[in-house]
């Protein structure tokens, strides 16, 4: 299945997809809500069938040339059987973002929305044991977003050494070209 | 250490117990088989074959417990600085401790940039002897040890004098005797 037609298929599903080039080659930006469904049409459909969850991840808009500020999430699939891939993007606000968990269809995930979760505060609704993966339960804050403010201290252990303050990094700039 | 006496009989040796011990710790300094980061690289390579460790009576320890040594080979973070505390309480006294490389000296490259690293171990506990270097060279660590036994040699096991200042091994003479440069 070639690239416009699989973004068909999609549109099938989610007709707001809409195909983004990216590179060498596109990516599919659906609205957040339409991922639960979307996920599993593409994972069991016979045309698709996505058995394999390449990669998923997230990152920080804010700043980015041509980008509203906001979070995005990516999954990349694979289908084996007919070779051909997919990414799938989608832009949540910065404000409590939230999205399905495709964890129930690839297990595979459940890790990899833990990092998100855990560096980025995306909240993967429907994830079976959504904590934090690398920081400790306590820590504040997710370290990826581009506005986060290094700690003083963690758990009265200062960060700073010899009574240096580590200050804010500064706000990311827009680059030039950029929107 | 002491010396001999002619009116005693063969094989008798007179010398203060302090002495006894300090000799003894010094030449069996176990270590605890503890690394987080390359650091760990060179040290293992300093137990290996090439540069043996084990002459010095240095051997691994598997657990805290058995360890008076604990060389801090490499980078600790926040979440790990936890786990170092709770190691360094459960060795028993007297018990030494080894900052070895940049890392664990100050964060090294980690210092400034970064949200998760403790810049330097000593934040948590405290440190005899630091190597400086990224990663330290085994010759560095071995370079350490001999300034860490000096330190041990000096210990009062039933005197009451304090630790020594601390040390940075391979820095100029003035930071205290050094067996190698004296």
């Amino acid at each position: 299945m070639d690239a416009d037609a699989l973004l068909a298929a999609v549109q099938r599903t989610v007709p707001e997809a809409v195909a983004v080039a990216a590179g060498p080659g596109r990516y599919l930006l659906v609205p957040a809500a339409a991922v639960d469904g979307l996920m599993l049409r593409l994972r069991d459909e016979t045309e698709l069938a996505f058995a394999s969850l390449m990669d998923l991840t997230g990152w920080d808009l804010l700043g980015m040339p041509g980008a509203e500020p906001g979070i995005a999430v990516g999954w990349w699939l694979e289908s084996p059987r007919h070779r051909h891939q997919v990414a799938i993007r989608v832009h949540l606000p910065r404000e409590a973002p939230a999205v399905a968990s495709v964890a129930a269809l690839w297990p595979v995930a459940g890790w990899w929305e833990r990092e998100v979760y855990d560096l980025l505060g995306v909240h993967f609704s429907g994830h079976p044991d959504l904590r934090r993966l690398l920081l400790p339960e306590d820590w504040e804050g997710h370290p990826l977003r581009k506005d986060y403010a290094y700690p003083v201290a963690y758990r009265g252990v200062a960060h700073a050494r010899d009574g240096q303050r580590f200050a804010a990094p500064p706000a990311a700039k827009p680059k030039p070209g950029g929107a | 250490m002491g010396g001999t006496d002619p009116d005693l009989p063969d094989g008798v040796h007179l010398t203060a117990v302090d002495d006894l011990f300090a000799w003894g710790k010094e030449h069996s300094l176990f270590y605890l088989l503890f690394a987080t980061a390359c650091c760990g690289i060179e040290l293992m390579q300093t137990g290996g074959p090439r540069y043996d460790v084990d002459r010095l009576g240095m051997i691994p320890r598997a657990t805290p417990r058995q360890a008076d040594l604990m060389i801090i080979a490499g980078t600790i973070t926040h979440k790990m600085a936890s786990r170092v505390r709770t190691l360094w309480e459960q060795m028993t006294e007297p018990r030494w401790v080894v900052s070895m490389g940049a890392c664990a000296n100050s964060g090294g490259p980690f210092s400034k940039a970064s949200y998760s690293v403790l810049n330097g171990v000593d934040k948590v506990i405290p440190v005899d002897v630091y190597i400086p270097g990224c990663p330290p060279r085994p010759e560095a660590l071995i370079d350490g040890v001999m300034v860490l036994r000096e330190r041990v040699r000096r210990y009062r096991t039933l005197g009451l004098r304090d630790r020594d200042p601390q040390v940075i091994a391979g820095a100029d003479d003035d930071f205290g005797t050094h067996p190698g440069k004296a």
